[in-house]
Parts: structure tokens; sequence; C-alpha cells
């Protein structure tokens, strides 16, 4: 055996004995790194500071989701128009392009942030960051996130928000939580939205629809209203009212 | 949903522990994800070859374990292992539900090609 490294192969170390030194190679057994990590971790990591952000500020964040045209932005409009005197009001806008949901909110006094994702189909804790950083936090108590309107992307992705919550309007059918369970499953409220329009459709089963939510959710909190008349506003108010209660209660 | 982005995220993820480790290039990574992640096992199979060619993961084989999703009913307190993504109890098909495991998308852990030891020898 070799005493200057311990290998025995005689052939490759017919130098030994000369005058030049002569290097060689041994084989190194692989080696495995347990990581034990989400995919998401970057973002996850960036939505807890956004949450840590929020808390300390007292602010509850609420993170608002549905299809295109659901009515997302008009039941906010009917929140501002209710809440806006009791409480200080924010609004983070997502959308591929325009700034015409951000002018609505706008109009009504509210400090709005619009982000243009361009082609991101979701908002991410980064733009969310981005957006904070624009917004005067020491004086806010309530914050929507208005997502995109995409039943699938924006579940996966934490913003830092505090409560999920997701629109279901009578037009687009009573199957679609079992359709769509990974943004259901992650909902903390569900809401029936237009259901002003329920009179004029045979094919829409509020009961049919809280089966196929909890089928992919379990129980789970569903109301039903309507932007426009009012209807079943105040139990969304009430909510509403309760998760600010919590928030401030926590610090 | 997003395979392609999230497998940048993860040859970003390697990578960085392929340095940390001074290895020349990565064997293999293994990932679990279940089926309510919301990720599919195939797209992400074929995307992750066209993300890392070029670098050292490119010769990775990515090993994926599928995880099944299990619910622990909180009616009549048995847990289930589902071959779906219904949350209803199996048992007494009540749907207050607990979901244990099933939304998994998670970067187990990496096996590195370690550079090779370089010895040399002095003159006796």
């Amino acid at each position: 055996m070799c005493t200057d490294c311990g290998c025995t192969n005689k052939k490759e170390h017919s130098t030994h004995d000369g005058i030049n030194s002569k290097a060689h190679t041994s084989p190194q057994k692989p080696l495995v790194v347990d990581v034990h990590q989400s995919l998401l971790f970057e973002n996850d990591k960036q939505a807890a500071n956004n949450r840590e952000q929020l808390s300390q500020h007292s602010i509850t964040a609420i993170n608002l989701m549905s299809s295109p045209g659901s009515g997302k932005t008009r039941l906010l409009e009917r929140t501002i128009d209710e809440l806006s005197e009791r409480y200080r009001i924010a609004v983070i806008e997502g959308d591929l392009e325009t700034e015409n949901d951000a002018r609505r909110i706008r109009a009504k006094g509210i400090d709005t942030i619009q982000i243009t994702t361009g082609t991101a189909c979701h908002l991410d804790a980064t733009m969310i960051n981005n957006a904070l950083q624009q917004l005067d936090l020491k004086h806010i108590d309530l914050l929507f996130i208005e997502n995109v309107g995409n039943l699938v992307c924006p579940a996966s992705f934490d913003l830092g928000q505090h409560h999920n919550v997701t629109l279901l309007s009578t037009t687009e059918g009573d199957d679609k939580p079992e359709k769509y369970p990974v943004i259901f499953r992650a909902t903390d409220l569900t809401l029936i939205s237009k259901c002003d329009l329920l009179p004029f459709l045979d094919d829409f089963d509020p009961q049919r629809a809280k089966q196929s939510l909890e089928s992919v959710a379990g129980s789970t909190p569903l109301f039903q209203l309507s932007a426009k008349t009012g209807e079943g506003i105040d139990q969304w108010l009430d909510w509403l009212q309760h998760a600010i209660s919590t928030t401030k209660a926590a610090v | 949903m997003h395979e392609l982005t999230l497998c940048r995220g993860l040859l970003q993820q390697v990578t960085r522990i392929a340095e940390e480790h001074q290895a020349s290039a990565i064997k293999s990574i293994h990932l679990k994800v279940g089926p309510l992640a919301g990720i599919e096992i195939e797209l992400l199979k074929r995307s992750f070859p066209l993300v890392a060619h070029g670098t050292p993961a490119q010769e990775a084989l990515l090993e994926i374990t599928a995880v099944k999703a299990t619910i622990h009913c909180d009616e009549c307190d048995v847990t289930s292992e589902l071959d779906n993504i219904q949350l209803i109890c199996p048992h007494c098909q009540s749907s207050a539900t607990t979901l244990l495991s099933g939304d998994e998308m998670t970067l187990e852990n990496v096996v590195l090609e370690q550079q090779e030891i370089k010895a040399t020898h002095h003159v006796h």
C-alpha cells in the first residue's frame, strides 16, 4: 500500500521513487443533501414577511379571488360605501392590463395601488411587497387585494394575506367548486355573488353549490349576496368586522 | 399550473445547494408532490430538462414521489387514504374532515456528484 495516499495501485505509483510527484484522483461517493423545503419556498418567505409587516400595523388583509366578471370590484365598491366611515380601507388591484378597476376604487376616495402583471396570471408575494411600500401602512385598518380574475393559479401563491375570500357568481354554475378544488380548499369564505339573478336562472341551485364546495373543502362558510340589491351584505360586513376585531386583538 | 416557473425556482434551489457543497454536478433530485398541490407530475418531468439544459443539473434524474391525500374525519375519527380528491370521509360520508397530507410540493433531497479529490504526492 502506498503510504502517501493509501492506494494499492502500484502501476500508478511507479514514479514515487522518482523526482516527479504525481497527482491521482479517487472517486467520491455521491453526497445526499436533505432539504425538505417547499418548491414555493422563496415566495412563502416573502409572504411571511408581508404578513408580519401587516400584522405589526394591525392591518387585516383579504385576498379576494374569483373568475373574471364574478363581481369582485362591484363588491368592493359596495363594501367601501358601507364601511369607509368606520374603517380606513386601502386596495391593491391586480390585472394583466389597464387601471380600470383602480380607477373605480379611487373614485370612492380610497388609496389604491394597481399592479399590472403583464402576462402573469396571478399576484405573488414580491408584487405585494412592492405595493405595500407605496401605501401608508400606519393609516390602514383593512386592506383588500383584488387578485387577477382566475380560478386556477392565485390559490397557490401566498401573498401574506390573513384571509382568502372567493366569489362564485350565480351565472357560473353550481358545480364549479368541485371543478376547481385547489382554490376552494384554500378559501376561508365563499360568497355566491349576483344572487339577485337567481329568479332568472333555472340551473343554479345554492344547495348544490354548498354540497359541491363541501366535497372538496369540508365544512366551510358560504354566504349568498348581491352587491347590487344589498341582499346578504350585512352578513359579509359582520364577517369583515369580526376579522378586523380579531386582528386588532392579536396585537 | 406554472410547472415551468416552479422548475426555474427548483433549478435555483438545487444549483445553490450544489455550489455550497462544491459539487461538480447534480445526480438526482427527489420531490414529493400531492394531488392537491395544483401541479402535474408529468408536466414537471417534461419541463425540468428544458430549464436545466446547460447547467450542472442537466443530467439530473428527477424522481417524483406521488403522495396520496390523507384525511382525518372529525365525525367518526377515522383516518383514510383517498384515491380521489373529494375530501369526504369514505366511512361515514361526512364533509367535516381535516387534510393530513396531499397538498405538498417539496424538494426532499438532492444527490450531488462530488468533485474528485486530487492528491499530490511528495517526493520521498
